[in-house]
């Protein structure tokens, strides 16, 4: 598996940049909103990416709760992380689409404000595992980050539910997109969501390697090897 | 500030939060293999 981590990063940065090609060159310029339009091939495909992370943070959450696997709990930490960091990329990119299309870079817009609320719901998770360092944190953030979730499916349906500003879905029921831009956004959204899972793969493995590290000073605290015998990295192989 | 100002500062915005993670992650992973390097000349 380590082997296909180089190779699965030169696919990703190779799909991105096709995504990126596509996006700009080859999908129509809209007849309404001009080139800005061009920022849903970005905005839709980060939030998708982002969805995608919280429901692994709370899915690696409730497998902490049941068995507590630290793998897991690794997972959730990763996950949540560059959820947080995608999400913050859709809070942007959408305020940026705004000002030329509604005049306004903000509404409190139900869309917009459970996007915010979620946002910040992750946020403070990050904050509790990195300020809290109790034994109760990891079980604490899990039951937080199942809370968390159910903003997920407001946030994604509250175009349906609600009267919004939001534009409304331009795949499946009621939408319509162009067969070149429907091209572009899905090599956008296979390249944004294949882009998650191997920065959520690298936050994992470095994850794994802070917990080698703790586990390591406290063997030397206690007078034992400093580096655990259980370490799998091949750098700790060397440093013995 | 025309339309594709505004395209330009999305993609750019994008690209930059991107970059400033993995530059993040990339410095973690250093300093965590450095610790780890440390303690096992100890």
């Amino acid at each position: 598996m380590k082997r296909a981590f180089p190779i699965l990063w030169v696919v990703t940065v190779l799909l991105l940049a096709y995504g990126l090609y596509q996006a700009l060159v080859v999908a129509p310029t809209e007849a309404t909103m001009g080139p800005v339009q061009r920022i849903f091939y970005y905005h839709v495909p980060c939030a998708w990416t982002a969805f995608c992370l919280f429901f692994t943070n709370l899915f690696a959450s409730v497998v902490y709760l049941i068995w507590k696997n630290n793998k897991a709990d690794s997972l959730a930490v990763a996950s949540a992380e560059v959820g947080v960091m995608f999400c913050t990329i859709v809070l942007i990119t959408g305020p940026i689409w705004a000002r030329p299309v509604w005049g306004i870079w903000w509404t409190w817009d139900v869309r917009l404000t459970t996007t915010l609320v979620l946002w910040l719901i992750y946020v403070s998770y990050l904050m509790l595992r990195r300020f809290s360092d109790t034994a109760q944190t990891p079980v604490l953030a899990a039951v937080l980050a199942v809370f968390g979730a159910l903003d997920v499916p407001l946030v994604y349906f509250s175009i349906w539910f609600f009267r919004t500003q939001h534009p409304q879905p331009v795949m499946g029921k009621g939408g319509s997109l162009a067969p070149a831009m429907l091209h572009a956004f899905l090599i956008n959204l296979l390249a944004f969501s294949v882009f998650g899972a191997m920065i959520c793969w690298s936050r994992f493995r470095l994850e794994t390697l802070k917990r080698e590290v703790e586990q390591a000073h406290a063997m030397e605290s206690l007078g034992g090897p400093g580096v655990p015998e259980t370490t799998s990295l091949p750098l700790s192989r060397s440093a013995r | 500030m025309n339309a594709t100002n505004f395209l330009i500062a999305a993609y750019v915005a994008t690209w930059v939060i991107l970059g400033v993670y993995l530059v993040s992650v990339v410095l973690r992973f250093g300093k965590l293999r450095q610790q780890l390097r440390e303690l096992g000349k100890k």
